[in-house]
């Protein structure tokens, strides 16, 4: 298959991804680990810009690389958390785990590969205004109104859960 | 961008492998949390990919719909990390091991 400008483009992107997301795992420190996780997130959003899922990928954005990054590093800055990783007792666990990772991935590519149709060189197109807001906004208050509503209350209990979270102990030592 | 979604599906499977390497290599629970999140992206990735394939919108409401609750499980987690941390002082897990048999 001769390199196309999309496949180029998603062989960098794909490297950038990647490369991210093994330094977000190698630093030593807890404030780039959540560094290199905010540009991990921002290439996944171009990937879903060029995947035709723009307002997926202004969501990605705003909420992700914005909204629960910042409360990570909140946390990391406020409490003082972005110490070292202690040495392990196990040592067998890096190497075991790493090599459990690479199965993973050998299964999960192996299983997607020997789909009938994987290899399927080009994509259909698209009808005009695919992924648009109106779009999304449509199908979600028309055919999963109710997963919106139960995610509402969802968002509702986590937020009464992580205030009483943080103020359960200060109450009971009074 | 027009290339098979094999392709994007591999990325999504390295990334989602990635992040279970950090779970069971770090000990620092932030970072655990962080690889998470790495998880859920590329799930993720992988519905908008075959989203895109499909032709399907349904795809992208349901990374809508994973977005909405992956912010609802870090506000909780990140208040039950600040909790260990008051009355345990670490985050380390090999530190938290009350219930060690």
């Amino acid at each position: 298959m001769t390199p196309t400008p999309d496949l180029i483009i998603f062989v960098l992107l794909a490297a950038l991804a990647i490369a991210s997301a093994a330094m977000t795992l190698a630093s030593r420190q807890a404030v780039y680990s959540a560094l290199f996780l905010v540009f991990n997130f921002l290439v996944i959003a171009v990937l879903f810009l060029l995947l035709h899922a723009p307002f997926i990928a202004l969501i990605q954005i705003t909420v992700y690389a914005g909204a629960i990054m910042v409360l990570f590093l909140f946390v990391i800055m406020l409490m003082g958390l972005q110490r070292l990783d202690t040495e392990s007792k196990l040592k067998w666990q890096a190497p075991s785990a790493v090599l459990l990772a690479l199965i993973l991935v050998g299964t999960l590519v192996y299983a997607f590969v020997r789909e009938p149709g994987a290899a399927a060189a080009l994509l259909p197109p698209l009808q005009s205004g695919f992924g648009s807001p109106a779009q999304v906004g449509e199908v979600l208050f028309n055919q999963y109104l109710v997963p919106f509503e139960i995610t509402s209350v969802l968002l509702l209990v986590a937020m009464v859960g992580a205030i009483f979270l943080s103020t359960f102990k200060r109450k009971s030592s009074e | 961008m027009n290339v098979p979604t094999i392709y994007v599906i591999g990325l999504s499977a390295i990334l989602f492998a990635l992040g279970v390497t950090g779970v069971l290599v770090r000990r620092n629970v932030i970072v655990i949390f962080m690889s998470i999140e790495l998880m859920l992206n590329a799930a993720n990735l992988a519905f908008i990919a075959f989203a895109r394939e499909a032709g399907s919108m349904a795809g992208q409401v349901f990374v809508f719909f994973v977005i909405a609750v992956a912010a609802a499980e870090v506000a909780v987690g990140l208040a039950l990390i600040v909790a260990i941390h008051r009355s345990r002082g670490t985050i380390d897990i090999d530190e938290i091991s009350s219930l060690h048999g």
